[in-house]
């Protein structure tokens, strides 16, 4: 392959996985008005049905259609992810810039409570966390923010650490730039680049890790539908309806395979050497 | 012969050194998991009663925190748990009474044998599926691969042991679905779930590392001289790919001994993942401060193990490197 028609191919994978994480989310937000069931309707005459045209994914136990509960689910478990990896990038990102800012003290002391986050295992952490705020959904996410951060302060020191070093930055201070300004203005656009690809594939892993909490119960609680807490309550259907228990867990592989194709193209196409 | 002692003694020190900083971090870990319970409200004796739903009068309740001293100021508690490690004595269970330490050893064989297990597995599928995808590089076994690897890094945990489960003990009815104690049958379900998750994971890492090695100039030195490809991979190539390989194995080691409380908790396994679990729902301090303990412990010794392997396979790279980074 010559390197344009590589270029070329990046942009279109770029293109069309940016199109389909758009649709996602747009589902996520809008799903809700255009279901084709009532999810939470029961029809007890039509329990535990196989897909069929009606029912795309079968009914549940209480005949509920299962189609609709996945999409509704989407809701949840999309945007609480959304917003996890939001906050974890912010307050990474601002706690990595100060240690590298001021250094010294402020450095160790900042780097020496990252490493004690990072030397609890994310999930174990989370569990005991949520377990001390007890479940629900915005639980899980605070749970999962604690343990989130410090690979953005990491990842946003080392940037800024080489930014500080540059010539650019003497000029900008010789002509009286405020601290401020040459934070926001100058470090922060040409770090930021890194921490985007990082934040976007970060979105699958904090996915499954909501969901995982959901499903050990510490997350998001019956009736709001979450995909990780429907499998879970769906567990003991395995048998009779796996499609009940499977089509949620479906819906988890695709959404972190779609954001994470994505991830990937934009990270090719803003670093074409770091593969 | 002087030189060997002193480098030896250097060593030391600073293996020494590395299990010192244990220290602040078990002292500020379990601190930390301290004040959180604290924090929590509800305590050991509260669910205890709820979860028989008997009615038992405050008296009783008061009584029973007296007794497990749940009635003291925060300091005090954390106070004399600590004094209670330094003589060897991490408690007793709220919950059932038994000693803490014995309880967790007990849990810790389970979690052994399922982490040795899964551990085995992913080598085997990992390693030899890395190889062969950086050999075909571009070729359809290649594309197979890779885009299986993909889809195993999209599937979260719980979602594969499902799978897993449907296929082998349901469908085929080959393999216990739920443990029925410690014991090798058992054992291979949750095992196979975990190494699929981690083999998915690892073959991406070994074929790039394998790929690296393979592109390099000295290899084209090498098959210009007339040497197989066959001796160039398994001499040579997998020498230095073993280096990530290592690593990888090594934090993986570190995630499995912490118990995967998820899996662990699907198949009914009885190790420290669901002992974990078990003991957070029915806030059991002692046992909670005594897994805290475990994963930061593993955390540590892992991390330097990691780096003095690094520094056998490879003398340049320096113990102490990167220590402050």
């Amino acid at each position: 392959m010559t390197k344009k028609s590589k270029k070329s191919a990046v942009k279109t994978r770029l293109i069309v996985f940016g199109c389909l994480t758009i649709l996602l989310i747009l589902l996520a937000i809008f799903g809700q008005f255009f279901l084709p069931y009532d999810p939470y309707k029961q029809n007890l005459s039509n329990t535990k049905a196989m897909p069929s045209p009606a029912h795309i994914l079968g009914t549940d136990r209480f005949g509920r259609d299962m189609f609709s509960r996945v999409i509704l689910g989407a809701r949840t478990s999309i945007l609480s992810t959304l917003l996890l990896v939001l906050i974890i990038m912010t307050v990474g990102t601002a706690i990595g810039l100060l240690a590298a800012w001021y250094g010294k003290w402020v450095d160790s002391l900042l780097m020496r409570i990252s490493d004690l986050f990072l030397a609890f295992p994310g999930l174990v952490f989370a569990l005991a966390l949520a377990a001390v705020l007890g479940g629900g959904i915005m639980n899980a996410v605070i749970a999962l923010s604690f343990t989130g951060w410090p690979k953005y302060a990491r990842l946003a020191r080392s940037g800024a650490l080489a930014q500080k070093k540059a010539l650019y930055l003497d000029a900008a201070r010789l002509s009286g730039d405020s601290t401020g300004k040459m934070i926001f203005r100058h470090i922060l656009p040409n770090i930021v680049g890194p921490i985007i690809v990082t934040a976007i594939l970060d979105i699958g892993t904090m996915l499954m890790e909501i969901a995982g909490l959901s499903f050990l119960g510490l997350g998001a609680r019956p009736p709001i539908l979450e995909w990780g807490s429907m499998m879970s309550e769906s567990r003991n259907l395995l048998i009779t309806a796996p499609w009940v228990t499977l089509s949620p867990g479906l819906a988890i592989v695709i959404t972190v395979a779609v954001f994470n194709l994505f991830g990937d193209a934009l990270r090719d196409r803003l670093d074409p050497s770091g593969r | 012969m002087l030189a060997c002692i002193r480098i030896f003694y250097i060593k030391m020190k600073y293996i020494g050194k590395r299990l010192l900083q244990l220290i602040p971090i078990l002292i500020g870990i379990t601190f930390l998991s301290f004040a959180m319970m604290r924090i929590a409200g509800s305590d050991a004796v509260e669910e205890m009663y709820n979860v028989r739903e008997s009615a038992v009068s405050e008296q009783v309740i008061e009584a029973k925190r007296a007794e497990l001293g749940l009635d003291r100021p925060f300091l005090v508690q954390y106070g004399s748990w600590l004094i209670g490690i330094l003589h060897g004595d991490m408690g007793k269970s709220y919950i059932s009474g038994r000693d803490v330490f014995m309880t967790f050893l007990s849990k810790l064989r389970a979690t052994l044998l399922l982490s040795v297990l899964s551990l085995g597995l992913t080598v085997l599928i990992s390693i030899p599926l890395g190889i062969l995808a950086a050999v075909r590089q571009g070729r359809l076994t290649d594309k197979v691969l890779r885009g299986l690897s993909f889809l195993g890094n999209a599937m979260p945990g719980f979602f594969t042991a499902m799978v897993v489960m449907e296929i082998f003990g349901l469908k085929l009815n080959l393999l216990p679905v739920i443990s029925t104690g410690v014991n090798l049958k058992s054992a291979i379900l949750p095992a196979l779930t975990l190494a699929i998750s981690m083999s998915a994971k690892y073959l991406r890492q070994v074929r790039a590392a394998v790929l690296e090695e393979l592109n390099k100039d000295y290899i084209k030195g090498l098959k210009s001289r007339g040497i197989s490809d066959r001796i160039i991979l398994w001499k040579n190539v997998m020498r230095s790919a073993s280096l990530t390989i290592i690593t990888l194995l090594a934090l993986s080691i570190g995630s499995l001994l912490g118990g995967t409380a998820i899996i662990e908790s699907i198949f009914m396994w009885d190790g420290v993942g669901k002992l974990a679990i078990d003991a957070i729902n029915m806030r059991d301090y002692p046992i909670i401060l005594a897994y805290v303990m475990w994963m930061a412990i593993i955390f540590v010794v892992v991390n330097l193990v990691t780096d003095i392997i690094y520094h056998f396979m490879d003398p340049r790279i320096r113990l102490g490197e990167g220590e402050d980074s």
